[in-house]
């Protein structure tokens, strides 16, 4: 018992590892604050172009889709940030997970918006355009606000899993809080610093889930 | 030279894929005419109306509307369709606002009217069709009845030149029919000019200038009510008539 209070719960530990690990909190944060507006601004264009009349405009982006769906999150950083270089291009770690988050996650959030522009009725385009808007005025003032609110629940629990998996960027030496927590572990040499990084990542969802969870129990009844 | 028509449909032709809808229309509505489009369903009454604001593009032939040409390259069509209000058989309404938001969406959007005009020219528009104390409330609390009077209003508030309404009662429960005619006979009053794709029949008695008779996407024969219902000159359109009256 004191082994495993020793090495997971080591307060004193904990103590003097909390400014690094705070850091990288930030940084996540930052981080988040980033790639979920960009990935969402991404998958809005995916969603609105998939929907387009156009084939010349709805196939590349059908293949864009398929494409970085199928492509492993972590293995695209790897290849922005270590691959890359080798074509001359060179991006800072920040900007070379900011493009992998945007490539993967623009692709998820466009599958659910365009899901979401699907389950509103013909009729509400027809409408709009029959009183002289736009379809792009349509699109934004009658048919997003309705579709983002069918599916609501999606998109949060998209949010979720793109902030877990910004944990990634640690593998590019980007310092958010699991890499800061890792640096913590290897330099006291004890587990605690992972478990106190652990406990941040729950801070921070674990509200999320709940309104997730709630705004699933309100629609199934 | 003008066009003494306000809306004027030439040699109409619609396919959907392989399927021909219209089959060549000539159609034209003089200013401050009521018109109603008669016949089976399937023989093209709605996609024709839904031609008139180019809600389906005609496969070939021209739409004039006001002295536009809705169909000719370079037209306007969404400053066009500001001219040209349409009600649907489902309402249509925005769910997630207000009657006024419905009706105020494209006076601020389209016409550009601040909020405060905006909020003005909607409930005069709400009022004409006795929905000003509902200004405040969200569809989903409106019967079927006052929600097609906020669509209306939703047309109107936009001062068109002609209103297209495609089968304006059939989604209604029988005892709400009633306000909504009442509604369109205020406006027929007040000299707008309209096409209606309906089976009210009575009403298509008592208000219609004309009545228009079509089937197999072309126009059978058309001519004022009491002809066309006492007296029809073809078989087809005396089978319809029967048909409905019994139904």
């Amino acid at each position: 018992m004191d082994i495993l209070v020793e090495n997971f719960f080591n307060l004193a530990i904990m103590q003097s590892a909390l400014p690094t690990v705070l850091t990288g909190f930030g940084m996540t944060l930052l981080l988040v604050a980033v790639v979920v507006p960009v990935g969402f601004a991404g998958g809005l264009l995916v969603a609105l172009v998939s929907g387009a009349r156009s084939r010349l405009l709805r196939w590349p982006m059908i293949a864009y889709v398929d494409f970085f769906r199928a492509f492993p999150p972590l293995v695209l950083l790897i290849f922005i940030h270590a691959g890359l270089p080798f074509a001359g291009i060179d991006l800072p770690a920040f900007a070379a997970v900011t493009l992998a988050f945007f490539l993967n996650t623009s692709c998820y959030y466009g599958e659910i918006l365009r899901a979401g522009i699907e389950s509103i009725g013909k009729g509400q385009m027809e409408a709009a355009r029959s009183t002289g808007l736009t379809k792009l005025l349509a699109m934004t003032n009658v048919i997003l606000p309705q579709a983002v609110r069918n599916v609501l629940p999606d998109l949060i629990s998209n949010t979720l899993e793109v902030v877990k998996l910004t944990s990634i960027a640690s593998v590019v030496a980007l310092p958010e809080l699991l890499y800061s927590a890792e640096m913590a572990r290897s330099i006291s040499y004890n587990a605690s610093p992972i478990i106190l990084a652990a406990g941040l990542y729950l801070l921070l969802l674990w509200p999320v889930v709940r309104l997730l969870s709630r705004l699933e129990h309100r629609l199934a009844a | 030279m003008t066009n003494p028509y306000l809306l004027d449909v030439r040699g109409l032709h619609k396919s959907f894929g392989h399927t021909e809808v219209l089959a060549g229309i000539d159609f034209q509505v003089a200013e401050r005419e009521l018109v109603f489009v008669i016949g089976p369903s399937g023989s093209g009454k709605s996609t024709l109306l839904r031609c008139c604001n180019l809600l389906e593009e005609p496969t070939s032939g021209t739409v004039t509307v006001d002295g536009v040409d809705l169909t000719a390259p370079g037209v306007d069509i969404n400053k066009m369709r500001q001219r040209i209000g349409m009600v649907f058989q489902s309402f249509n309404l925005y769910p997630h606002m207000t009657a006024s938001g419905n009706v105020t969406l494209a006076l601020r959007k389209v016409l550009k009217q601040g909020r405060a005009e905006a909020a003005e020219t909607a409930l005069a528009a709400l009022e004409r069709v006795g929905m000003a104390d509902k200004a405040e409330a969200f569809p989903n609390e409106l019967s079927g009845g006052q929600q097609q009077r906020v669509a209306i209003a939703r047309a109107l508030a936009l001062e068109p030149k002609i209103m297209l309404f495609d089968e304006p009662t059939s989604a209604l429960d029988p005892e709400l029919v009633g306000s909504v005619l009442k509604v369109m006979q205020d406006m027929r009053e007040s000299g707008m000019t309209m096409v209606v794709v309906s089976h009210e029949m009575q009403f298509a008695r008592a208000a219609a200038d004309r009545v228009t008779f079509i089937d197999g996407g072309l126009i059978v024969e058309e001519g004022p009510p009491e002809q066309m219902f006492s007296n029809p000159t073809f078989p087809r359109t005396r089978e319809f008539l029967a048909r409905v009256a019994h139904a």
